[in-house]
């Protein structure tokens, strides 16, 4: 039988894993340990809801609900200083829980502090843009609408950054193969031939480590060359040593393999 | 409507039936000053800009999706392909970030050597930063002036680790190699002839009038502006913010070496230029210390974590359980403890962070690249409005953008 593979997450798995292997956790602290930290969770507690908080690696990290996300991000930067959105992205669990985890990483300046702002969403479940707190935020909400296909609700000018704008499918799922999808493999052929030509020229071949052994015009073969274009599944032709372009080469008048000596003596 | 499906010419940069005299130009993606890959869409009323739209992408390799695929070792060489222009530090905050995730400490040579290459590498993309813009601007000497100390520190990192581009000079938990014996002397030698240099290019530059036409209130990022665009680096502290990760965040050993922030309040692409300037002989000044620094410290270059890291290739050699860890650590990969990270550090270009999130596998389960230069393409849509045509390649010129970086 086959081995089941899941289809929620083609990504790369270990292939072995020891089953009495436990996964370390790197320590968490409670936000009580800092002082900055805990001020500023207090300022947010007073009027937010806190699901979860804790300081990892030197990091406050605070969890939020998805509906106050511009509300909390106002108050952390107007009233908290955390003056700059350094960084702003989905993770992908829509595998293990249909939900997307966005998390909105500040820095404050005056403070010296790096905080994480966490929230979860649904799969179709929009979210409020926060472009208008952080002009930064325009180019990071198109990113991740274009790579996870997030809806980001009140953004200007919404659409795709780094993909083509016809391009489908949102590569940073979990769902999307490394290699691209089918569309993907037909869409340079379509936008290039047209959708006709596809019986002609066939998928485009998306696996870059790929190499067929019987291809005698892209991969060339060292020690067994062959002519360019030969056809050799039924094995190779005998193949004189000489020049295959048309014509001769330039400035070499003659060569032939019998007249000429092959060094197999590295001492000679 | 004309159909885009096919490669069809589509004038896309013509609109028709108008009744204003907006002129869209399409500026790019082989523009000789795009620096790369920049598509811009400039809205023009006679010469000025009146709308931007900066069209990134065409660099796109999917590095975070290869990311979830890969090992973290086999990822430490993809990181080269985003700043190209100093790789050194791409590989040097991923290998960062993994090793706060892991909590290893590096040993004392290990950082030494880190920060000279970190060094090194601001001053190879200083020097091509002032070379390339100069060269937009038109100033061809400097072009050549630049480009040949660039050369020598190329040749000095080729002596270190082979390779004159894409370094991958650093590893996780340390570096895989101790200076060459000629390498001190090498930069030492570079060092004393620096500072005349830099000086040459200002004398060149400074009061030209063409370089002050082209540079003085042109580009002018307010501070609020940087700020909410999230402009770090020389963008940010030519806009009058005084933050260098260094010296506010210190890693490594930026703490124990003296050095000044060089700011501006002025914001326009001469201070900017002022800043790459002053920055260059702060790096000079910050190797100048770190070689004595060299010598105080014993041999040991990787951190010791059986765990996470491979041995020595002595132990590889001659102990069976660490060539046992070594093949394990090669072929499976090293599988950090669950938890994220973000840790950002002071590339050339500005804040370069990596955020990663681990599950405990070999594989990152989600690694999120923060490059400096993608906001500093997209600060243009508010910057370029305003300005004239040849205002817009000294703009980009200054902002120092690249673009393995921006589309990663």
């Amino acid at each position: 039988m086959r081995k089941y593979t899941p289809k929620k997450d083609v990504q790369a798995k270990s292939y072995y894993t020891d089953r009495f292997w436990v996964a370390p956790q790197v320590a968490k602290s409670p936000v009580e340990s800092d002082a900055t930290f805990s001020e500023d969770l207090a300022a947010i507690k007073e009027k937010f809801e806190v699901l979860d908080a804790y300081i990892q690696v030197d990091q406050m990290v605070v969890y939020i609900n998805a509906k106050d996300n511009f509300d909390v991000i106002k108050l952390a930067k107007e009233d908290l200083a955390y003056t700059q959105m350094s960084e702003l992205s989905a993770i992908d669990w829509l595998a293990d829980k249909g939900q997307f985890e966005i998390f909105y990483q500040m820095l404050s300046m005056t403070k010296r502090k790096r905080i994480r702002i966490k929230c979860f969403i649904d799969e179709q479940e929009p979210i409020l843009s926060v472009e208008k707190l952080f002009r930064s935020a325009d180019w990071s909400e198109r990113e991740m609408y274009d790579m996870y296909g997030v809806i980001v609700n009140g953004h200007p000018f919404m659409k795709r950054i780094l993909m083509p704008d016809d391009w489908s499918g949102h590569p940073l799922r979990k769902t999307y193969p490394l290699i691209g999808d089918e569309a993907a493999a037909w869409y340079e052929v379509d936008k290039i031939f047209g959708k006709e030509a596809r019986d002609v020229i066939g998928p485009e071949i998306r696996d870059t480590a790929r190499i067929d052994r019987y291809d005698t015009e892209r991969f060339s073969r060292l020690g067994h060359e062959v002519p360019h274009g030969a056809a050799i599944p039924e094995g190779e032709p005998k193949t004189p040593l000489a020049y295959q372009e048309d014509g001769g080469v330039f400035l070499i008048k003659k060569f032939h393999e019998d007249d000429s000596v092959i060094i197999t003596d590295r001492d000679r | 409507m004309q159909d885009t499906n096919r490669l069809r010419p589509f004038f896309e940069n013509i609109a028709f039936d108008r009744d204003d005299n907006e002129v869209i130009l399409n500026f790019g993606p082989q523009h000789p000053s795009a620096h790369g890959q920049l598509r811009l869409m400039l809205h023009l009323q006679q010469e000025q800009i009146v709308k931007a739209h900066p069209d990134v992408g065409y660099l796109h390799r999917g590095m975070e999706k290869m990311a979830e695929n890969m090992i973290y070792n086999e990822f430490l060489p993809t990181t080269d392909r985003m700043d190209y222009i100093a790789s050194s530090s791409n590989n040097y905050g991923f290998a960062l970030a993994v090793e706060k995730l892991l909590d290893l400490e590096v040993p004392r040579r290990a950082k030494v050597i880190r920060m000279m290459l970190l060094e090194t590498n601001r001053l190879m993309s200083h020097l091509f930063w002032l070379a390339t813009t100069a060269l937009d601007i038109g100033a061809m000497t400097v072009f050549l002036y630049a480009f040949r100390e660039r050369e020598y520190l190329m040749d000095l990192i080729e002596d270190y680790c082979g390779a004159r581009l894409t370094h991958a000079a650093i590893r996780i938990g340390g570096v895989p190699l101790d200076l060459q014996d000629t390498f001190i002397a090498d930069l030492k030698k570079f060092l004393e002839k620096l500072p005349a240099n830099i000086k040459d290019y200002e004398d060149l530059l400074d009061t030209n009038r063409i370089w002050l036409m082209r540079m003085e209130n042109v580009g002018v990022i307010s501070t609020d502006m940087a700020l909410s665009w999230g402009c770090t680096g020389p963008m940010l502290r030519a806009s009058g913010v005084e933050w260098d990760i260094r010296k506010e965040e210190p890693y490594e050993l930026y703490d124990e070496v003296d050095f000044d922030i060089p700011v501006s309040d002025k914001g326009d692409n001469y201070a900017r230029y002022k800043v790459y300037m002053e920055e260059m002989r702060q790096s000079a000044r910050i190797l100048d210390q770190l070689i004595p620094m060299y010598y105080e410290t014993t041999p040991e270059l990787m951190a010791h974590a059986p765990k996470y890291i491979s041995g020595s290739k002595l132990d590889i050699m001659t102990q069976n359980y660490s060539l046992m860890q070594h093949f394990v650590l090669v072929t499976q990969g090293m599988r950090p403890p669950v938890g994220e990270v973000y840790v950002a550090t002071e590339s050339p270009k500005g804040e370069l962070g990596f955020y990663i999130n681990s599950q405990g596998g070999p594989y990152p389960y989600k690694l999120k690249l923060r490059a400096p230069s993608f906001w500093h393409t997209g600060i243009l849509t508010d910057l370029l409005p305003g300005h004239y045509i040849p205002d817009v390649v000294s703009i980009i010129g200054t902002t120092n953008i690249v673009f393995g970086e921006v589309d990663r």
